[in-house]
């Protein structure tokens, strides 16, 4: 089990140190040319999260292979590159750039931002394309706001993804307390945070049932409590998003967390969490030893209660 | 090194509309004047940014104008409280000015206090321009402050051939940095981290975004 941040939600350059407790450092989505984003105001909060609308602001791939990936190179922590685009042959063009940069471990294409179609042939063709471009691990970024994300979650594997990243955020609004006009200047933008934990969960859930692919599980994620619920679910690895936020050093705290969270289950590491939730015994409080009946019925009542 | 600290509530006094929250500072560096913490809002899921207004020994003290949810929450703590902060952060205001001036609007007063001591004696002549009477009694914080109300703004008042501290709405510093080519101007945005990472605060300024937590909130006027 790895621990990332998700994308967009760290500054290597403005928090090294916070980066560096990361067991990889995922980048803001890069895009062929440089964007600005969108205008302010670009955040919002809600009472069940918070809303952005930053708009893929990213210098654009010449400048980051440059300017940026040197700097990030130096950190010491394995490098993902978010990968974003607004047609197949944006995929292409970054990925094939990155490819020939060994510093770059992995691709993460963000498939799922709120200006991209969503539909599943899309991120199958994709995927496929920028396949045929890179050796370099891949793992797909899905959205959970379709009707059924185990089938975008296949076409992603059937295209030769190598993982998947799940779960992107939500389109929301929120409007001013007097005015009633949208919070955000561009109206809608992606909910993060605790709202979004029950849907990145049943996401996780359902494609580990769906796929052999690992998965990188993430949606407000900000304690030990919420990373394991995530791995039992099916996620592999985790990524820490809003948490970071309100408080840049989540990723310590998490991890210490969760680690008192497994051994009072009795798991004896991350990886043995992995999947629990499909366990058809279920959970026990005493791993190891044999199924005992009565505290099963017993932890599963407290489970429902 | 960031690190989010725990700090006391020692005390809460209204000034005006406004409320002054009193930290225990406990070793957290108070910073140069503009900068800004991140304060944990009770039962909010984002931090709130906000200048340091006062540093005595011991304490920082915030002005707090509650506006919105998190600003209500922080206003409605009380003494022996405790919550999350993070900083100093961003870059606050240049120091090294010969005849500065503070200019500022509304709840943009909220650096003055500190920013004064720290320019020294005599202290700098303020210029405040506020909604109300009540609201102007937040400038009793600030001293040799000379006060403006509606409808009289802060740019006509403004004395020439000073080096110009602002901070307030963005209409009043887009007014003063017309007047005031060199002036030191702080900005505000909604901020969700305050360190760099949501690129929630960014900013267009001269048809360029800047985030206000690193490049700001103190920017040059040109």
């Amino acid at each position: 089990m790895r621990l990332l941040n998700a994308s967009g939600c760290l500054d290597a350059l403005t928090a090294p140190e916070a980066v560096r407790e990361l067991d990889a450092y995922v980048t803001k989505t890069v895009t062929p040319l440089a964007r600005g984003g969108n205008s302010p105001v670009r955040i919002a909060e809600t009472e069940v999260g918070m809303l952005n609308a930053i708009g893929l602001a990213n210098p654009g791939i010449e400048a980051f292979v440059e300017e940026h990936l040197p700097r990030l190179a130096r950190l010491g922590v394995p490098i993902w590159v978010s990968v974003g685009g607004f047609t197949v042959d944006d995929y292409v063009r970054v990925s094939e750039r990155l490819d020939g940069f060994p510093e770059v471990s992995t691709l993460e294409l963000n498939l799922s931002c709120p200006n991209v179609d969503e539909v599943p042939e899309n991120v199958g063709e994709v995927v496929a394309a920028v396949r045929a471009v890179t050796a370099k691990p891949l793992y797909a970024k899905l959205s959970p706001a379709v009707a059924d994300v185990t089938q975008t979650a296949r076409a992603a594997e059937a295209a030769g993804a190598d993982g998947l990243s799940l779960v992107n955020t939500i389109r929301g609004l929120a409007l001013h307390e007097r005015t009633l006009r949208p919070l955000l200047a561009r109206g809608a933008g992606g909910l993060s945070g605790p709202a979004l934990r029950p849907i990145a969960l049943a996401a996780v859930h359902t494609c580990r049932r769906a796929t052999e692919l690992p998965i990188v599980g993430m949606g407000g994620v900000a304690t030990g409590r919420h990373a394991l619920e995530l791995l039992a679910a099916g996620a592999t690895d985790l990524a820490i998003g809003t948490a970071f936020f309100s408080d840049p050093g989540s990723t310590t705290r998490i991890r210490c967390e969760l680690a008192a969270e497994l051994a009072t289950l009795g798991f004896a590491n991350p990886d043995n969490a992995v999947g629990a939730t499909h366990e058809p015994e279920g959970p026990t409080l005493d791993r190891g030893s044999s199924v005992d009946g009565e505290k099963y019925l017993h932890t599963t009542a407290n489970m429902e209660g | 090194m960031l690190r989010r600290e725990r700090r006391s509530v020692l005390g809460v006094e209204a000034v005006g509309p406004y409320t002054l929250l009193r930290v225990a500072r406990g070793g957290l560096d108070p910073g140069t004047p503009g900068q800004f913490f991140m304060l944990e809002a009770p039962g909010r899921l984002l931090p709130r940014p906000m200048s340091v207004c006062l540093a005595p020994p011991g304490e920082l003290g915030f002005l707090i104008d509650p506006v919105g949810s998190g600003t209500r929450a922080l206003c409605g703590l009380g003494a022996g409280d405790r919550l999350g902060i993070l900083g100093p952060l961003g870059n606050g205001f240049r120091l090294d000015v010969e005849r500065p001036v503070l200019v500022g609007g509304g709840i943009g007063v909220a650096p003055f206090p500190y920013l004064s001591e720290r320019l020294g004696a005599p202290a700098p002549a303020a210029v405040l321009g506020f909604r109300s009477a009540w609201h102007a009694e937040a400038a009793e914080l600030v001293p040799n402050a000379e006060v403006v109300l509606e409808p009289t703004y802060v740019t006509d008042v403004m004395p020439a051939g000073h080096d110009v501290l602002a901070c307030g709405p963005a209409p009043m510093l887009e007014a003063v940095r017309r007047l005031a080519a060199r002036a030191q101007l702080a900005w505000e945005a909604p901020m969700a981290c305050g360190y760099g990472a949501c690129y929630g605060c960014a900013v267009e300024i001269d048809g360029e975004l800047k985030r206000l937590c690193v490049e700001g909130p103190v920017l040059a006027a040109a």
